[in-house]
């Protein structure tokens, strides 16, 4: 069965979606994707969309959904390289994916989830620091 | 054929005294047109049109003549009427060209019938008829023609009205000139998107200062702008909000998100610079 492959890369993983999408696909990559997330404990997802060129709003959804889901996980989303085709086409479906992290490239994306998660370390370490006895992690 | 028209051999004999009061006709009305065809440009015109219409009429069917026919007595009007357009004269003043032949061929008609009142009475209603005709054929072209002179500056003003300029590294603007409808919009987006790609610039700046007045409708554009500029994962500034325009905004109650305004591009680009982390410094003296 056609799958989409999610590498890991330290913390993150990454997702390259590079055929068409349709309904299915997309269901077992968000099936996939959140068992993963799970097992690696990854802290950051880094979707590449670059390659998509069409979207309908099931697909939009879907995007939207697995960062709901990563997030619910405790890993952030970063949604990169979409095409100004696809941008206009979710907008006009009225889709603004609301919450969703976006970057113009991979590397920018990088930057992106890196910054995030640091971010989250700075704030569990100051909270160990400033804690006393009540509050533990 | 109902009846068989004089015109056609009254024409051959006595085109040049026709086309002499035509012309004559003719001086009145260009006299108040400023000087915008030359008499020489009258005289050959009024002559090829007398030339092609003896042609047409040929053995006395006024209706060969007629402009529902592609004949070459039209397609000279046709051309006639659309250099015209093109030159700026008024569409009456193409159909007068016409009309005024009128009481020239009239004159004309009732020497040769004479006495003949029936015979005339059908004469000049059926010349009438075709002079009508093609008077209001000449006026059709000129209004196609000077429709295809707005689409064309429509589509110019269009493209040139959407130019995305680099102001930094990394920081594109946009400055709107003219109302945002849907048209607008789709080439707005379009054209800023792909420059993004292009550029792969962080910050997108539109310049909505020649923008005369923003309403919903405008500010759904722009917001729906925005949306794909930050789902394409580059930021999005809005500058150049008037006074006005923001008490409209505020009345009105629509709703910008959480996009930054800003009042000027200055302030605008000074943000994104902040954003990407350029620094700008006044030389000490």
């Amino acid at each position: 069965m056609e799958r989409i492959a999610i590498l890991q890369m330290g913390k993150f993983l990454l997702v390259t979606i590079q055929v068409d999408m349709h309904d299915q696909l997309a269901l077992t990559l968000q099936d996939d994707l959140t068992n993963k997330i799970q097992q690696k404990g990854a802290k950051g997802v880094l979707i590449d969309i670059s390659a998509l060129e069409m979207v309908d709003s099931f697909i939009g959804r879907m995007i939207a959904d697995i960062s709901a889901m990563s997030r619910l996980l405790d890993a952030h989303t970063v949604l990169v390289g979409m095409q100004p085709a696809v941008a206009i086409t979710l907008v006009e479906l009225g889709l603004p994916l609301t919450g969703v992290r976006t970057a113009l490239n991979v590397e920018r994306g990088m930057r992106l989830l890196r910054a995030d998660v640091e971010a989250d370390d700075h704030e569990y370490a100051g909270t160990a620091e400033g804690a006393d006895g009540g509050h533990s992690h | 054929m109902a009846f068989a028209s004089k015109l056609g051999t009254l024409l051959l004999r006595a085109q040049a005294q026709v086309q002499q009061q035509w012309l004559n006709e003719l001086r009145h009305v260009v006299a108040s047109s400023n000087g915008r065809i030359s008499d020489a440009a009258l005289q050959q015109q009024s002559g090829e049109f007398l030339k092609l219409l003896g042609e047409a009429i040929g053995d006395g069917d006024l209706r060969a003549a007629a402009p529902a026919r592609p004949t070459p007595l039209r397609d000279y009007l046709e051309d006639l009427s659309r250099s015209r357009a093109v030159q700026g004269f008024a569409f009456d003043e193409t159909a007068t060209f016409v009309f005024s032949l009128k009481r020239p061929i009239f004159d004309l008609l009732r020497e040769a019938y004479g006495s003949d009142a029936e015979g005339l009475a059908t004469e000049i209603w059926a010349v009438s008829e075709l002079f009508d005709g093609l008077g209001l054929y000449t006026t059709k072209i000129y209004q196609r023609s000077r429709e295809d002179v707005i689409n064309r500056q429509q589509q110019d003003l269009l493209e040139i009205s959407t130019p995305v300029v680099k102001l930094w590294d990394g920081i594109l603007a946009l400055p709107v000139i003219g109302t945002l409808d849907s048209a607008r919009t789709q080439i707005v987006m379009e054209t800023l998107l792909q420059r993004i790609v292009e550029t792969e610039a962080e910050i997108a700046i539109i310049d909505i200062t020649g923008v005369p007045t923003v309403d919903t409708l405008v500010a759904q554009h722009l917001l729906k702008t925005v949306t794909a500029i930050r789902l394409m994962g580059a930021d999005c500034i809005i500058s150049g909000i008037r006074p006005q325009i923001a008490q409209t905004i505020v009345h009105l109650g629509v709703e910008l998100g959480n996009v930054a305004t800003k009042a000027t591009l200055a302030d605008a680009l000074s943000l994104a610079m902040k954003r990407t982390g350029a620094i700008v410094t006044r030389k000490q003296v």
